[in-house]
Order: structure tokens, then sequence, then C-alpha cells
């Protein structure tokens, strides 16, 4: 035990405060960014918010039946680079994206694409829960009543009911359904979120911190849940807890100031990591 | 000039309490080093004091000015010789007063001043002399003992900070009552009048009756002119009008409001949404013969193409034009309401792949409806309101239709014949006007009471 503190002491004490501001020079990646079977492959992707140049030549692929989990310090970017995979930073009038995404090998940031089948393609649940003022029920099948994926109420009721299931809200929302989802609470509205997205069964999901509001029983709910959807699709999540990056992914990316410092498998992140930064970050010596 | 200087004096009073109640409340504390002993911050002994020298005193100036002329006036008039004041008019009372006063201040008086005048000058010069001394005396003398009343009161453990803040408190409430008492005041004297109307004629004939002429009789043998107070036509012809200017200005404003706040680029919001507030800032009476000269006159020659008989005083022309009066009230109302819908909404709808139309149309109007339902009824009360455009474009036949084309008129448009002209305060007719502006009043009161409860309901979902 000591002398694992010892390893981590000597290996991060050679870590100047210069590394921990914004003017550090940045030599590329460690590790391998590819995937073994990639569904969407970013290449050199920069984004500015004005002048703020948020993340910066980040190159990263998302593999079939993978979770890659993003982990990192507050700020560094992670939402950013998630935004980017399903353009939702096109809502955004200061964000300006440059560099290459491919969606099954058809780029994504091509500006004649239509992003209305990419975002139907590529779901996403935001870092704050974001419930529309309608019922439960509702918030639930606006996306297949807009795909026109179901055409009868009972299929729909359906529906609904197993997507709240597999989000581990059904026991405590299947008596008020027609009550609004902004009154429900924190915790219940972020998994609320996260039934109202795989209720459009997206191909790649993006989550940003889908447990930060939740405790442990539902995190497990969660975390189970998306052991399942790698059977058939792929995922990538931002989270702020080691342990969780550690159970559900099988690559994790740790991103500092808006690079990708390290990307690799999650145990040899966590246990053999290249750079004194993602050291010092998995054990908890700063972030 | 001398009640400014007094003002001055007493406001210099003040500042000397200030620092006097302040210092005395540190020294009492045993200097700067025992303020933790006192029990508010010393200022508010300060202000304590200061607020003691200055309000009864201040109260008393204003006392003073309110009354002084009244009673020197009330003296000077028994002053006079009985037999010059017993058999004159009222009036004539005042013009001999005011003979008086410009007599004494060197003004020009009406004619030549009698001996009795001139003593009398000689009296209100003498008198307004003793009154303006008078006043300083008082006035500082009151400053003064509140001053110290104020000062020896100060102790260590004297609450001076909830004394000062419930004077405060008293201040902003006597100021707010005064706004509050005003409106009260107008609601009464329209409903009083118009109690005094209804005993003339009966309530249900004026609510139901179907027939408006408010011609009464001037000489008794006069024909044909007994007067008919039945007010459903003016409130259909309101109503009718109304109708069409919301029929112009929600749809027109709501999807200027939708294309501005979702579709137009940032350059062209910024240039477009000022334009549109121009709108509002027409005066109605330009709105007015825009309707009269302007859009009448093209509604009956485009009627008439169309073999329509369209009377050149039409609903249609005055509604229409109010409905353009109003687009940008409800265009910026429903902006601000689009507005005001999060992003993360549009944001969670974005990312399950919803279009921009659907997201609108699903999520932001509905999130918004409850706003855009208060902005809406807030512009009808306004329609119902409005008066210039209808007086001149509406005409005043008072036809009990429902068709555009012709020629109706409002409550408003009525109120105002009933009131312009030369008539008797206490006729029928003119408090007809109050009884009108009583329903008008109600009928707005309602809309706004139910738009504001439905704007606040609004606003508590993303508060
Ligand atoms: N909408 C925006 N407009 C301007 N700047 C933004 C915006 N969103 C993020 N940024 C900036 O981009 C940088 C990265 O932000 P981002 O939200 O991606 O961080 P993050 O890694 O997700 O942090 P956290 O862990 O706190 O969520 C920050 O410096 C932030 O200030
Ligand atoms: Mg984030």
């Amino acid at each position: 035990m000591n002398t694992t503190a010892e390893a981590i002491e000597t290996s991060t004490a050679n870590l100047k405060a210069s590394d921990f501001d914004g003017d550090r020079t940045f030599e590329g990646t460690l590790g391998d960014i590819t995937a073994a079977e990639a569904r969407m492959e970013c290449r050199q992707v920069n984004v500015w918010y004005d002048d703020n140049h948020a993340i910066r030549e980040v190159s990263l692929d998302i593999g079939k039946h993978e979770v890659v989990s993003m982990i990192g310090p507050s700020g560094c970017g992670k939402s950013t680079f998630l935004r980017c995979l399903n353009r939702m930073n096109d809502t955004i009038p200061a964000a300006k994206v440059t560099g290459s995404i491919k969606l099954d090998g058809r780029e994504v940031l091509d500006r004649g694409i239509d992003v209305v089948p990419l975002r139907a393609q590529v779901g996403m649940v935001f870092q704050k829960p974001n419930p529309f003022p309608k019922s439960v029920y509702e918030n639930i099948a606006y996306g297949p009543r807009i795909h026109g994926l179901t055409n009868h109420r009972e299929e729909l009721d359906e529906l609904v009911e197993t997507s709240l299931k597999r989000a581990g809200l059904w026991e405590e929302v299947k008596d008020r359904l027609e009550q609004p989802g902004t009154g429900l609470s924190g915790g219940q509205q972020q998994r609320l979120c996260i039934a109202r997205t795989i209720a459009v069964s997206p191909e790649v999901i993006l989550m940003d911190e889908p447990c930060s509001a939740l405790d442990p029983i539902a995190t497990a709910v969660i975390e189970e849940l998306i052991a399942e959807l790698r059977q058939e699709y792929s995922i990538a999540i931002v989270t702020h807890s080691m342990q969780q990056a550690a159970r559900v992914s099988q690559r994790t990316a740790y991103f500092h100031l808006g690079d990708l410092l390290e990307v690799g498998a999650t145990g040899q992140i966590f246990e053999d990591p290249q750079h004194n930064l993602t050291r010092a970050y998995v054990t908890g010596r700063f972030g | 000039m001398s009640q400014t200087l007094l003002l001055v004096v007493i406001l210099a009073a003040m500042a000397l309490a200030f620092q006097l109640g302040r210092g005395r409340a540190i020294r009492t504390a045993g200097g700067p080093t025992g303020i933790k002993h006192l029990h508010s911050l010393p200022a508010y002994y300060g202000w304590y004091v200061a607020i003691w020298a200055g309000l009864p005193a201040l109260l008393l100036l204003l006392a003073w000015i309110g009354l002084e002329e009244r009673v020197i006036t009330a003296l000077l008039v028994q002053g006079l010789p009985a037999e010059m004041t017993q058999d004159l008019s009222e009036g004539r009372v005042g013009l001999l007063v005011n003979d008086i006063k410009n007599l004494a201040t060197g003004g020009i008086t009406s004619g030549d001043a009698t001996p009795v005048v001139q003593a009398a000058a000689e009296r209100y010069r003498r008198w307004t002399g003793i009154a303006d001394a008078a006043r300083w005396v008082l006035v500082l003398a009151v400053a003064l003992a509140g001053l110290s009343v104020a000062w020896w009161r100060l102790a260590p453990d004297f609450r001076a900070r909830n004394r000062v803040e419930s004077t405060v408190l008293g201040i902003l409430v006597l100021f707010s009552s005064i706004a509050i008492l005003t409106t009260l005041g107008i609601v009464l004297s329209v409903l009083f009048e118009s109690l005094r109307f209804f005993q003339r004629v009966p309530w249900t004939e004026f609510l139901f009756g179907t027939e408006w002429s408010p011609q009464i009789a001037l000489r008794a043998d006069q024909v044909g002119a007994t007067g008919a107070f039945g007010a459903v036509p003016l409130f259909t012809g309101t109503l009718l009008i109304s109708a069409i200017a919301m029929l112009i200005a929600v749809p027109i404003g709501l999807l200027s409001a939708v294309y501005l706040s979702e579709y137009a680029s940032r350059r062209l919001r910024a240039w477009s949404k000022p334009t549109l507030e121009v709108l509002a800032g027409i005066p109605t009476v330009v709105y007015g013969f825009f309707a009269a000269l302007t859009v009448a006159p093209f509604m009956r020659e485009l009627g008439e193409s169309m073999g329509l008989d369209v009377a050149s005083e039409s609903a249609l022309a005055a509604g229409a034009v109010m409905g353009i009066m109003i687009i940008p009230f409800v265009s910026s109302l429903s902006d601000d309401v689009i507005n005001a819908v999060p992003q993360s909404l549009r944001d969670g709808s974005y990312a399950l792949g919803a279009t921009q139309s659907e997201t609108i149309r699903r999520v932001i109007l509905p999130a918004a409806l409850p706003g855009i339902v208060g902005g809406v009824l807030l512009a009808i009360s306004r329609a119902i309101g409005e008066t210039m455009i209808v007086v001149m474009a509406a005409g005043l036949a008072a036809n009990l239709t429902a068709n555009p084309l012709e020629s109706v008129t409002t409550v408003t448009v009525q109120i105002v014949t009933l009131l312009t002209g030369d008539q008797e305060f206490d006729s029928a007719k003119t408090l007809a006007a109050f009884a009108l502006g009583l329903t008008l009043f109600a009928v707005t009161l309602t809309l706004n009471v139910i738009a504001l409860h439905i704007v606040r309901k609004y606003r508590e979902q993303y508060e």
C-alpha cells in the first residue's frame, strides 16, 4: 500500500505548476485513439466559443458495442466534445467547430448534411435535466410521435412503459404519468430524460453525467441499462466518478484544458496511465 | 422664496442632527472601539435624530403652506365692513379679495382703490409679514425640539435601526397609498355618477336594451326625443371592432414573433425589432386619420368593385387599422415570452431528432402559450378601450349588427360624443357616459386580472 502511494508520489513529483494552466505545449494524445470497429471517427476536432479555444485537435473513435467514458477536470471540454458528435453546438451561435467527424463513414460536420436524422441516430442526455413542461407520459411519447414510430395508442403506452422501466423510473411515476415532468425531483428528471432518449432507439447515445443527481440504487439501474444498451449500440459517457468510468466503460479518454491527453483501455488508464496528469487525476491528486 | 430657504435650513438642520446623533452614539458607547456595544450601527442613531429634527418640521411647513392663504383670506373678508360683503356673490367677494391682495403686492387692480380696500390691503400686508415670521420661528422651534428630544433619548441599547426602518416603511406606505387612493377616488367618482344615472334609467334597460339614442328633450314640448339608453348595440359594436382587430393582430403578431425569435438572424433581429416597436410609438390619432381617409375609402371602393355595399365608416376599416396598431403589442409580448422559454428545452427537442418547426409547434408554443394568451388578453383590453381610431373611423350610428361592412359605434365613441359639446352636467345624457365608463372599466379590469393571473402562473414555471 505504502509503496503504491510512494510510486505515485515520485511519478507526480515532477509535475510543474505550469502543467495546470493553459500555456502548456501539447505534443499529441497518448495511447491508441482508434477503436476495433469504429462507429464514429473524430479527427482533429477544434471548437471555439468566440475567441475561447475550448477543445484542440481532439481525435477519438467510438466503436461498435463499446462504452467510451470521458473524464477530466471541470471545464476541460468534455461536454463541448460530446455536443459536437450530434451537432448540438449548432444551437450556440458563438460556437465554431472544425475538423472531421464521421458516423459510419459519412461526414457529420458537413454543412450540407441534414442534422435531423443525424440527431435521431445519435441521441443525447444533457448534463442538466431538461424535461419538457408536459406530462411525464408526453415527455417520453414526444420522440416516438414525431418520428412516427408507433401508430397505436397501445403501442405507444407500451413504449412509454418499457422506456421508463429501463431507466428505473416506472415504479416511481406509474401513478402520475399525467403530471408534469417538471414537477419530478432532480434525480427523477434525470432518469426521465434518459428514458426519453432511449424511447427513440438511437444507435449512438451520448450521456453527459447521467448519474450526477442519482442515489446509488438508481445509479446501478442506469449502469445496468448502459451495459444492456452496449449489446446493440455505442455509448459515450461523461462522468466525474472514476468508479463509474471503471465499471461501465471499455475505453477511457482523459481530457485536460481542452486537450485529449490520453486514451486507452479503461483498465490501463486507471492502473497504468502514461501521462503524469492522467495519473494525478485518476488517483485523486487534483481535479 | 422664503419657503425654499426655510426648506434648505431644515435640511441643514437634519444634516447637523445626523452628525450630532451619530457622534453622541459613538461617545456614549465609549469611542469607536465601543461601537459593538451599540444596538445599531452609529449611522442609524444619526438618521434617527435627523428624522426627528426634519420630519415634524417638514409636516408643519406643509400644513402651514396649505392653510396660511386660506386663513388670512378668511380674516380679510371678516375684517371688511359687513355692508360691503353681505350682498355680494361668492365670485364677487373673490374678486374683491384679489384686488386687495394685488394692491398689497403692488400689482394691478380692477378699479380705483377705495380707502376701505386700501386699509384692508395694509392689513393684509401686515398679516402676511407676521405669518412669515411666525412660520420661521415655529418651524425652527419644532425642528429644534425634535432634535433635542431624539438626542436625549439616545443610549447604547436604544433600538435606533428598528425605529428608522419603521419610519422609512411608513413613508413608503404613504406614497404608495397616494397612488392607490387616486385610483380609488376615480373609481368611486365614476361609480357614484353611474348610480345617479341608474336612478333615472333602470340598469336592466341600460344593460339589456337594444336601442341607443341618448337625445333628451331640451324643452318639454319637443317631440320624438325621449332618449333610449340601451347599451347593447354599443357593446356589440365594440366587440365587433375588437374581434376584427384581434383577427388581424394575433396571427400577424404571433407569427412575426415566432419568425423573429426562432428563425431570424441576429442582424435582422437587431433592426426589425426596433422597427416593429416604432409602430407602437405612432400616436393613435395618426392611425385614426389613416383609417378614416385612406383605409375606409379604399375598402368602400374595393367593396363596390365586388358588388358589395360597404358603409363609408365600416367596422371593417376601423377594426383593420386598430389591428395594425395592436400588432407590435402582440408581437413584442409574444416575442418576450418565446424568448423566455429556456434554450435547454429547444436543445432537448432537437436532440431527439425534431425539426425546428416541430420544436416550435410542440414544445415552444405550448410552453409559451399561457404567456401568449395573457399578452393577447392585454391586447384585447387595449382594443376595447381604444378611442381615437374609432372616433374617426367607426361612425356614430348605433347599429345592432354583426356585419363588418356596416357602420357601428363603440362605447368609447359614445362617451366622447356624450361629453363633448354643451350640456348640463347632471343630465341623463352626461351621466350615461359615466355608466358606460364604469361598464367598460369593469370589462377591461376583468380581462386584465385574468391576463395577469395567467402571465404570473406561467412565470412560476421556469423560476
Ligand atoms: N455555451 C458556451 N458559450 C461559451 N463558452 C462555453 C459554452 N459552453 C462551454 N463553454 C466554455 O468551454 C469550455 C469547456 O466547457 P465544457 O462545458 O465543455 O466543460 P466540461 O468539461 O463539460 O465541464 P464540466 O465537467 O464542469 O461539465 C469552458 O471554458 C467553458 O467556459
Ligand atoms: Mg460538462
